[in-house]
């Protein structure tokens, strides 16, 4: 308890030195792992799809005292199809029949009503067309092209082609997390889905950007410095950003969790159930993707570059002759995954005291 | 996003922070202000919050005119839509087209849904009808009810209708109740005429004698009929156009009944007893309103097609043959008299024309409606959401519920983590709720929008946006204070950079938000245009707001000295006393412009 406090008080104070960078290699292991993962689960188990994408009905009743596997009876019998009810918060049921189309769905509801004894005009009806949900789906692929096409074309002018494609990347990551957390657990997809999915784009990379450019800020005078190669650089922005990073997401998922937790305590399922779900799964999974993903690939393509390989190179010889003289600079590897004093994005250099500030906190 | 150009200098903004906020608190004021005064003191509700009907209905290409799904026909589809909608009694009805081939149709609570779903989804039915009689429909109740009973009087006896065979009795009968200058007037106003084609004028002759001699037994059938046509009459007699509830009853009529409509003369309601449908909308190739160059007047063109060019040579044929009204043949559409020409002569070779006191536009309109028999494309109901106002307040409730606890995690969150500092973003995100509050409630009137179940969402979701750029802006001036300045240059130079990272990371949600809007359907758009919303205000309420007022407390005592409590006290943030040799460090010292 007392190591998660000492976290919290370094996080706070800005002095988390985790080598992400360094430990990429684990990060996108668990990340295959996860969409491989999530791949097999939509292969296997395929997404549960919503009424609106099957064509069919959902009533919503109010408050009332027949139970939920008699409305399920009464539902079947009348529209010849699986229905599936469910008790919602209200007291209320909600009955969703697939399969029908809008027409035959009609008639259904005045002999639901009939069923369970209430006003037809009380019952909330949603009837969908079949090829609704399908006009939905494919104005979502049209909507996450036209943006993933446009968000790369404004980040590799707002920071640099590299970075845009590592922000592609982890974009395209966190939606196969968040469909493969869908196909697994099962949860419905519904338009509702569709619209927090699409809102995730804007939101994983909010974050991204946040890291991005504290990491581009960094580099900026990277060549004239012979101290830190990239992928350094980039570990110590990362840490600099972390809280900010940190403390973003969890601001953003608190209304979402509100949202979830309410929308769907109340109402059970429903349209606010469904944006926030699939916000909340993909919010995680976007910050996830932004720490230990976004920056790495950055940090691996960046190393690449010519420019920077010879940077690489003028460290480590610069390491190796102090090294061999005997003055121990504290920057192997093993120093170099605790950055004590704030490390700030955009210092570059060391700071002084590094050693004492280490042993006071140790 | 266009950044207000502020802050050029990070020192230098001393006399603008008071500046900057009172700009937003008059930005306030006036919105508050304006929200009173028009009246719109809340957002407006959608159908699924304050319960109704939404029908989303998409445009279906025939086959071999795939061209047919374009902006002209859409928009005549809405117009037909609307007036068939708003024909019910509704007057909030809205009908919108959404994307490129979708109509909204929009019914507020209380109103029939199910007649609605038929009125909106069929395609609408046009009739050409044979007058039997008219009668001036009048606005004042009891008025109808005078004129309707003489004209109800004499109806039995002249029920066996042998029209044919008596016609100037049954015209006397007919045209008595009924100002006789009204339907002179329209005969002659509205008349119809061979179209000066070749084939027209081909055999005459031949063609009404054969109809003559044959139609009237088909014709008079379902009206000898007496006790239907009894009720017919009485029906007739009560009907008063003048009541929209009253002119919404008699739709819906089979075509082979008889049947009373009603229709707009001039500005004045008539009413009109007709016979079976003799021919079909769908029998008409093609109608257009043109300009006679001989003339110098309107009037519409039609062509009908094979089987329609027969029917109509054998009704023109039989009614150029009686007076005045049973001249006349009504074209009725979804229920309603559109036009009443009268025939002079019979008409072969399936082409006509339709003149009278036609202006360009009521020329054109006919022959659009002619044309398309109704609406120019067939639809399909893609979803039907009926919400009962109960569920809708609820969900409201629910919305709103969730909103505040989401509110209050995040001001917790902030409190605990951020302490003094957690006031600014507090007072921001207040800035920002009246903001998006007042405007979303001008919205409403300025350009319809409707506060629905994704707004509110997207709303909520938001307040994460907007406290994410003050989390920004204070990890800034937390490092700079780790860096060993004190507060004042920390807020300064902070800024500069965090406003970079807002701008950037605001303008990706922003784009997000606005590619959503853009290619989405249906309730997705209300989310979107929250969220593109939100985020412009959150730039705004950052620029003129959390920044301004963080110099100005900067100033003061309680953040000035770095209070324990301020969130800013430097030993708490592990800060470093300043040291001058990290100067060399030129990324540090210079705070670079975004």
């Amino acid at each position: 308890m007392s190591r998660l406090g000492n976290l919290g008080a370094r996080l706070y104070r800005g002095e988390v030195g985790y080598d992400f960078v360094a430990k990429r290699m684990l990060w996108y292991g668990v990340s295959i792992l996860i969409t491989i993962t999530a791949i097999v689960g939509l292969g296997v188990r395929g997404l549960n799809m919503g009424i609106e994408f099957k064509g069919g009905a959902v009533y919503t009743t109010p408050e009332t005292t027949v139970s939920a596997s008699k409305a399920e009876e009464i539902a079947e019998d009348a529209a010849g199809h699986d229905a599936i009810v469910q008790e919602l918060g209200t007291g209320g049921l909600r009955i969703q029949v697939s399969g029908l189309d809008t027409k035959s769905a009609n008639s259904l509801k005045d002999e639901i009503a009939a069923g369970i004894d209430v006003p037809v005009k009380d019952i909330t009806a949603e009837l969908v067309g079949p090829s609704w949900g399908e006009q939905i789906a494919n104005k979502a692929w049209t909507g996450l092209a036209v943006f993933m096409i446009l968000v790369v074309i404004y980040l590799a002018i707002a920071f640099e082609w590299r970075m845009a494609l590592a922000a592609l990347i982890a974009l395209i990551h966190d939606l196969t997390i968040t469909v493969g957390v869908y196909a697994l657990v099962g949860f419905e997809v519904t338009p509702g889905t569709v619209i927090g999915l699409l809102t995730i784009l804007g939101y994983s990379l909010y974050d991204t950007v946040v890291v991005f450019d504290g990491l581009k800020e960094s580099a900026k005078d990277i060549t004239k410095q012979t101290r830190y190669t990239y992928s350094e650089i980039a570990n110590r922005s990362l840490n600099g950003t972390l809280v900010r990073s940190i403390n973003t997401t969890v601001v953003a998922l608190l209304p979402v969790a509100g949202l979830l937790f309410i929308g769907g305590g109340f109402l059970g399922a429903g349209m606010l159930n469904d944006i926030s779900l699939s916000l909340f799964v993909g919010l995680a999974a976007g910050a996830y993707s932004s720490i230990f993903i976004a920056t790495p690939l950055v940090a691996d393509l960046k190393e690449r570059d010519p420019q920077m390989k010879a940077l690489r190179k003028r460290v480590l010889a610069k390491r190796a002759a102090a090294t061999s003289k005997g003055e121990d600079t504290g920057r192997d590897d093993e120093a170099f995954t605790e950055v004590p004093e704030g490390a700030t994005a955009g210092v570059v250099g060391p700071r002084g005291r590094r050693g004492r500030s280490t042993e006071n906190r140790r | 996003m266009a950044a207000p150009k502020k802050g050029r200098r990070p020192s230098g903004g001393q006399g603008r922070p008071g500046r900057a906020l009172a700009l937003i608190l008059i930005a306030m004021v006036a919105l508050t202000g304006g929200m009173f005064w028009s009246g719109h003191t809340t957002p407006r509700l959608g159908i699924d919050l304050a319960g109704g009907t939404t029908i989303t209905l998409k445009a279906k290409a025939q086959p071999g005119q795939e061209d047919a799904v374009n902006e002209t026909n859409m928009n005549t589809a809405i117009g037909i839509i609307e007036r068939r909608v708003n024909g019910l009694g509704v007057q909030e009805a809205e009908v919108q087209k959404q994307g490129t081939e979708n109509i909204i149709v929009n019914i507020p609570k209380g109103t029939d849904e199910e007649q609605a779903r038929e009125q909106v989804g069929t395609t609408a039915q046009l009739y050409f009808r044979p007058v039997m009689q008219i009668a001036l429909s009048e606005p004042a109740a009891p008025q109808p009810s005078a004129s309707g009973s003489p004209s109800a009087a004499p109806s039995p006896g002249a029920s066996p209708k042998p029209s044919a065979s008596t016609p100037g009795g049954q015209d006397e009968k007919a045209t008595a109740p009924s100002p006789s200058a009204t339907t002179q007037g329209r005969a002659l106003t509205d008349a119809l005429r061979k179209a000066p084609s070749p084939s027209a004028s081909g055999g005459p002759s031949a063609a009404p004698s054969a109809s003559e001699s044959q139609l009237p037994a088909p014709a008079l059938s379902p009206s000898s009929d007496p006790t239907a046509d009894a009720g017919l009459q009485a029906k007739f007699a009560a009907l008063n156009c003048a009541d929209p509830k009253q002119r919404a009853s008699i739709k819906g009529a089979k075509p082979a009944d008889a049947t009373v409509a009603c229709g707009q003369n001039g500005g004045v309601w008539e009413k009109y007893l007709l016979g079976p449908a003799e021919v079909d909308g769908k029998d008409v190739d093609d109608a257009a309103g043109v300009l006679d160059p001989e003339r110098g007047i309107w009037k519409v063109q039609l062509e009908f097609n094979d089987k329609g060019a027969k029917k109509f040579t054998e009704i023109t044929g039989r009614l150029a043959t009686q007076s005045p009204p049973m001249n006349q043949f009504a074209i009725v559409l979804d229920g309603e008299v559109v036009s009443a020409p009268s025939v002079d002569s019979p008409i072969p070779g399936g082409r006509a024309e339709i003149s009278g006191s036609f202006n360009q536009k009521s020329a054109q309109d006919l022959g659009n409606m002619l044309s398309y028999g109704a609406l120019p494309l067939s639809f399909e109901e893609q979803s039907v959401t009926t919400v009962t106002a109960a569920l809708g307040g609820e969900q409201l409730r629910a919305g709103l519920i969730a909103g505040a606890i989401g509110l209050a995690l995040v001001v917790i969150y902030l409190v605990v983590y951020y302490r003094g500092l957690s006031l600014i973003a507090i007072l921001s995100l207040g800035v920002s709720a009246v903001l998006t509050y007042t405007i979303m409630s001008l919205l409403g009137p300025a350009i319809g929008f409707a506060l629905n179940l994704p707004a509110v969402c997207g709303a909520i979701v938001a307040i994460g946006i907007t406290a994410d750029s003050f989390i920004v802006y204070f990890e800034r001036i937390r490092d700079e204070i780790r860096e060993g300045r004190t507060l004042r240059p920390a807020v300064e130079r902070g800024w500069p950079r965090a406003r970079r990272t807002i701008l950037v990371s605001d303008f990706v949600s922003f784009l997000a938000a606005a590619v959503l809007f853009i290619v989405t359907v249906g309730k997705v758009q209300g989310f979107a245009f929250t969220l593109g919303l939100t985020t412009l205000l959150d730039v705004v309420v950052v620029f003129f707001f959390t920044k301004p007022l963080m110099t100005i407390l900067a100033r003061g005592k309680f953040f000035g000295r770095q209070h324990p409590w301020s969130g800013l006290d430097p030993k708490r943030l592990g800060a470093q006393p300043p040291l001058r040799r990290t100067r060399r460090v030129s990324v540090m010292t210079e705070p670079k412009e975004a």
